[in-house]
């Protein structure tokens, strides 16, 4: 009985939908539009379609989607995280043999202050701020994001290009603003493996 | 009609906006001139921060809202042919305004609100910044208040008519502007005012940007809408013409007011607090919006088309030649449309999902929206107050021809600044920077680029001051001996609507269809920081 009641007032609801969707087709119908102004209307319609195509394309099925990796972090105790305490910063292998970038951004500056990673390479870089909003670009490539306090800024990207770029910071941090950046070195990928493990073989001599 | 009454009101508000421009202006120069690092005993980042800061909010604030309110009330008192409803309350509204205006101007030039006019939480300025920033956006909603008020009275007393258009496009404003404010209001009260008391110990960042995403967007259209009401109903009369299509209009207009609400995460493109789906959902929005900016493109172009050809123009682009280029309004249309095209170009860019990445926070977006906002919008607040100025003041226009090359020089001006300003973004200078001190070669690039922007904007600083010089030149001159007659004309549509379906006429079903899309637009991104385990921030100086 209820059931049957529920029923017959989703009809009604529907029909009432239908009643009016038909009747604003209706209306819409009725104005008058020149036709070359429906032309230009259908053409405008066409080219934001094809925009909106491509982005959505590239963005489902090649994965090209600017950062946003929603994930919490206590800016306020990062040296007692064990993953952003200052001995864990800077360009690390992880268990994958991937390369990950973990940096600290501080009004006036990025920490560690100077990193080296090789080019053609997928680098995903981790960057938190410690204290307030700060914005982080290499100048002439894709490594570019907002480091919001309280949140991780995940970004993967990849150098096609060695050189010495600046770090700069892009978002208003206060007075010293103009004074935050920093430097990496994009080197040459068989030069990179070379260094690193010089500098792993180091490591484990001094560890002796 | 004796609207005194009305015009005092109008002058007023605009007075005030215009004062804010020009304070602006100077202020702008200095800033290009300090940033380029050319006389080194300028630099100072306390002062130039202070300065940017006020500038924005000058701008986008002050110059903006006053403009809106006092073209409105004037707009609904003449197409209504209706006084203004409640005298009274419209002037306590500009007060208020105005209190919070200056109450806000204090710390900004003292120094104790350099945060910029998109506020920076967890960055803190002083709480009268505030207060003063909320009493002025108070004082808006007074206007939305008596505009939306205008419009229901005109439609009980003219059943079945259609409102008409200039009327129409204020309150598609009206309403846009309270939507538009909830963002950044909420905000304030509940952020920035409690953390600058003590009230609470931290915000969060994230919120924070989001709730201002909700407003930073359609505010742009906020200021754009009085630039498109005067191409749909002051241009094709001025330039000798009718309207192309009334219904288009309309319908660019109701769509934009929906458009442009919920898709404010195009500002939020490289942020880590919101995910990849919410943006791209606002940026398919974004290219939406771009629709009733192409539809109004076509409808003012073909206007004039007609208006030329009624005035001999032949063949394909002879219509163009014969338009009346001494017309203060036409000419402003012209120029305004040519740089809605490049800035709109540039904005398809800034929309584009990851593309954008290119461009963010550099020197690009400040080129970007300088072109758009005071290239297209303010170059029609221009012609706007010199077609009103004369109605207003009951006094001849000082000097066309001073207004004219005021224009010309505002639209030279404005290619030269922002030009070099596109260019320095994608050599990937930083935008809020003020001096260049990277010891890094690609800042020798930069160089030239900021040197033109010096000479770009002292041209518009002078225009800017021969607009004021020839607005208070007309004001201040002796009253004519014959009686003023000109009275304010609005373009007639080639078919004049009799009669409109009610969805044309009305925004009950707008509104529904808004709350509905700002639902599933923000519903779940503003929701999502009551859920996950988020940490706040302490409030900081700068």
């Amino acid at each position: 009985m209820q059931i049957e009641a529920i029923i017959q007032k989703c009809h009604d609801s529907i029909g009432s939908c239908v009643d009016f969707i038909r009747d604003f087709c209706i209306q819409l119908r009725s104005i008058h539009l020149d036709h070359l102004e429906k032309k230009w209307i259908s053409i405008a319609l066409l080219v934001v379609a094809l925009l909106v195509a491509i982005i959505t394309i590239d963005a489902f099925f090649h994965g090209v989607n600017p950062p946003s990796k929603v994930e919490t972090i206590d800016s306020a105790k990062l040296h007692l995280s064990k993953e952003f305490a200052e001995s864990n910063l800077g360009v690390q292998l992880d268990a994958n043999g991937d390369i990950v970038v973990r940096m600290v951004a501080g009004r006036y500056s990025f920490f560690p202050k100077h990193i080296a990673v090789p080019a053609e390479t997928k680098i995903t870089f981790r960057w938190v701020s410690m204290d307030v909003l700060h914005g982080v670009h290499i100048p002439m490539t894709n490594m570019s994001t907002m480091i919001v306090p309280g949140y991780v800024a995940e970004i993967t990207t990849s150098f096609p290009k060695p050189g010495e770029y600046p770090v700069l910071c892009n978002e208003y941090c206060g007075l010293g603003h103009n004074h935050m950046w920093s430097n990496i070195s994009v080197i040459a990928k068989e030069d990179w493996i070379a260094s690193s493990s010089i500098a792993a073989a180091k490591k484990e001599s001094n560890n002796e | 009609m004796n609207d005194a009454a009305e015009r005092k009101l109008a002058l007023s508000h605009l007075w005030v906006a215009f004062i804010a421009f020009i304070v602006a202006c100077f202020m702008g120069e200095y800033q290009v001139l300090e940033r380029s690092g050319l006389i080194p005993a300028l630099d100072s980042p306390t002062v130039y921060f202070a300065s940017v800061s006020t500038h924005g909010v000058l701008m986008g604030f002050v110059l903006t809202t006053f403009f809106i309110m006092g073209f409105g009330y004037y707009t609904a008192t003449t197409s209504l042919k209706v006084p203004v409803w409640n005298n009274t309350l419209a002037w306590s509204g500009f007060w208020i305004s105005l209190l919070g205006t200056v109450m806000a101007a204090i710390p900004l030039l003292t120094g104790n609100a350099s945060v910029l006019y998109t506020f920076y939480l967890p960055i803190q300025a002083h709480v009268a910044f505030y207060f003063g920033a909320t009493l002025l956006i108070v004082g808006s909603w007074i206007w939305c208040g008596i505009m939306v008020v205008m419009f229901k009275q005109w439609k009980q007393a003219n059943p079945k008519q259609p409102v008409p258009l200039a009327m129409f496009a204020t309150t598609a404003n009206a309403l846009l502007w309270l939507w538009t404010s909830a963002g950044v209001a909420v905000e304030v009260l509940f952020q920035a005012i409690p953390l600058a008391l003590g009230w609470i110990d931290t915000v969060d960042a994230g919120l924070a940007r989001t709730l201002f995403a909700w407003t930073l967007h359609p505010i742009v259209y906020f200021w754009l809408i009085p630039a498109y009401t005067a191409f749909y109903v002051f241009v094709p009369k001025q330039a000798g013409g009718f309207l192309f299509s009334d219904e288009a209009a309309r319908g660019a207009f109701i769509v934009l007011a929906v458009f442009s609400l919920p898709i404010g995460f195009h500002h939020l493109y490289m942020d880590p607090e919101q995910a990849k789906g919410w943006k791209l959902l606002h940026g398919i929005g974004t290219f939406v919006v771009s629709i009733p900016t192409l539809v109004t493109g076509f409808t003012v172009i073909a206007s004039l088309e007609i208006a030329g050809r009624l005035r001999g123009g032949k063949g394909l682009f002879g219509w163009i030649g014969s338009l009346p280029w001494s017309n203060s309004m036409v000419l402003s249309a012209i120029l305004s449309l040519l740089m809605l095209i490049l800035g709109g170009f540039g904005g398809i860019i800034n929309a584009s999902y990851a593309m954008n990445a290119m461009i963010h926070n550099t020197a690009w977006v400040p080129g970007h929206f300088h072109l758009i906002f005071a290239g297209t919008t303010v170059i029609m607040y221009f012609a706007i107050a010199y077609y009103l100025w004369p109605m207003l003041v009951q006094k001849p226009l000082f000097s066309n021809s001073m207004a004219l090359i005021q224009l010309w020089t505002w639209f030279i001006g404005m290619g030269i600044l922002t030009t070099p300003w596109h260019v320095l973004g994608l050599l990937g200078q930083p935008r809020r920077i003020s001096s260049v001190v990277y010891n890094t070669l690609l800042t020798l690039a930069w160089k030239p680029y900021e040197l033109a922007m010096i000479f770009g904007g002292l041209i518009l600083l002078g225009s800017a001051c021969l607009f004021i010089y020839n607005l208070a030149k007309t004001q201040l001159n002796p009253a004519p001996t014959e009686a003023f007659t000109q009275q304010i004309e609005y373009a007639e549509s080639i078919h004049p609507v009799k009669e409109l379906p009610e969805y044309l006429n009305d925004f009950k079903l707008w509104n529904r269809v808004i709350a509905v899309l700002m639902l599933i637009s923000f519903g779940v991104p503003i929701l999502q920081f009551f859920f996950m385990n988020t940490f706040g921030s302490p409030g900081w100086g700068y």
